[in-house]
């Protein structure tokens, strides 16, 4: 299926050289960006570097750093394991190849912690069409991921991944664009946590309870189809929303929906508002409490793999520090964006109170706050 | 599996008959508005990055968000 893909990308590229429309290379900006999230016992942060450059004529280049340093002491890591503190850094870089109007794009990225090292690629092909209304995209990515568990040095397992992304951008009039991406993604390998358990009833045990660890398949297939659009105002604000169908072969099925406001404000600052709407259902195998050990051959609960929603709310400021440009750069922003997440599960107990039956927990909910710092030029 | 191939192969479709001269119903000129930075799908792609990051890592669902290229095509 994949050569057929390929083959397919192969001919929609040879198909798209002949025409004669301009396209463009991104611009040439670098990025750095402080991230901070804390939520649900969890600490993140760390830096992301991003440079982008155009360094031929029909040739840009990409590079980003970036650093998770994690704490943990979530829900999961209370009443399972103990906190710990980790760190993932993550490596890319990309190429984008301009001819005539098509763009070429190719990369790699590498992410690295001390027991899961994650590689992918990925080759894309882009065309603007129909005079520059339409622009059509397609990508494929391969992944491969290798799987340790401290402590046990006999423990290591992979994982192959494979991605097909197909897009579509139009300009529908002087005011309104909207995009279009479908998405397939297929995993093979060792997909759950290797520290992660399931709870079963057990009268043997005094809370009424026992751990065993979790069991996953080794295959998934997902499909996500998502449409966008953005409308400008009549005065200078620019309205826009999101809308996500995502379903997968372990019976998740989400719907993800956003609404946001663009404001240029005072001449030289933005203004961003935004609200975003999740929700999905449990995967088929997830329980939060399985009636007997062993009780099928595959067992969750991990409350990813919940039923749940997600409510967030979000606020950006940019402010133009550089308006009419200093030295060799044309311009620079410095930015900050405050998210607030409350995730509210709908069968993942709290497990954290020792005076409910087993089964009669509380809900488990929690709130998030997500900060980003950053620091835009563009030359 | 199968809607993405069919999708690949209407893309390709598209290509081939994207040389056809189609008449641009939105000018070249009359995309102003849509240059306007507060149009673009990806004003700022170091944070849509880890804003992605941040929901992947804690919701089932993955993939298919994100700006699907292009833009105001207005330079």
């Amino acid at each position: 299926m994949a050569r057929t893909f390929l083959c397919l990308l192969a001919l929609a590229t040879l198909s798209w050289l002949s025409c004669g429309h301009a396209a463009v290379l991104p611009e040439d900006r670098a990025d750095a960006l402080y991230h901070r999230y804390d939520g649900g016992g969890v600490t993140i942060d760390g830096p992301s570097l991003l440079v982008r450059k155009q360094v031929a004529k029909n040739v840009s280049v990409a590079a980003n750093y970036y650093v998770d340093s994690i704490s943990s002491a979530s829900i999961d890591v209370v009443t399972t394991a103990s906190a710990y503190s980790e760190k993932r850094t993550e490596m890319s870089v990309g190429a984008d190849y301009l001819y005539n109007s098509t763009i070429f794009s190719t990369g790699y990225k590498n992410s690295d912690e001390s027991d899961y090292t994650a590689n992918s690629a990925y080759f894309g092909v882009s065309q603007d069409l129909f005079g520059a209304l339409t622009n059509i995209s397609m990508s494929y990515a391969r992944g491969w991921d290798d799987v340790s568990r401290t402590g046990d040095s006999e423990f290591s397992e992979d994982v192959e991944r494979h991605s097909y992304r197909l897009g579509i951008s139009q300009i529908l009039t002087r005011n309104l664009l909207m995009g279009m991406t479908l998405e397939t993604i297929t995993d093979e390998g060792f997909l759950n946590n290797p520290y992660r358990s399931v709870r079963y009833l057990d009268p043997d045990s005094e809370r009424g309870y026992s751990y065993q660890a979790e069991i996953y398949p080794n295959t998934r297939t997902s499909t996500a189809v998502s449409v966008r659009g953005r409308y400008r105002l009549p005065y200078r604000a620019a309205l826009h929303s999101e809308y996500r169908f995502f379903d997968d072969t372990w019976g998740i099925a989400a719907h993800t929906g956003e609404l946001g406001y663009t404001q240029p404000v005072w001449g030289r600052w933005m203004l961003d508002l935004s609200y975003r709407y999740y929700t999905q259902t449990a995967a088929d195998f997830y329980s939060d409490l399985f009636s007997r050990e062993d009780a099928q051959n595959y067992m969750a609960r991990d409350k990813e793999l919940s039923d749940f929603d997600s409510h967030t709310l979000g606020i950006g400021v940019s402010y133009e520090i550089l308006p009419e440009g200093w030295r060799f750069f044309e311009k620079g922003n410095l930015s900050v964006r405050y998210n607030y997440i409350y995730f509210d599960y709908e069968n993942f107990r709290d497990l954290r109170d020792d005076g409910n039956a087993p089964g009669t927990e509380p809900l488990y909910n929690f709130s998030a706050n997500v900060v980003q710092f950053f620091f835009s030029v563009w030359f | 599996m199968k809607r993405c191939v069919a999708t690949a192969v209407v893309l390709a479709l598209i290509g081939l008959s994207g040389c056809s001269n189609v008449e641009p119903w939105v000018k070249p000129y009359e995309r102003d508005r849509l240059a306007d930075p507060i149009m673009f799908f990806d004003r700022d792609p170091v944070s849509s990055a880890y804003t992605h990051h941040v929901y992947e890592a804690r919701e089932g669902a993955r993939g298919g968000l994100g700006s699907s290229g292009g833009g105001c095509g207005c330079n």
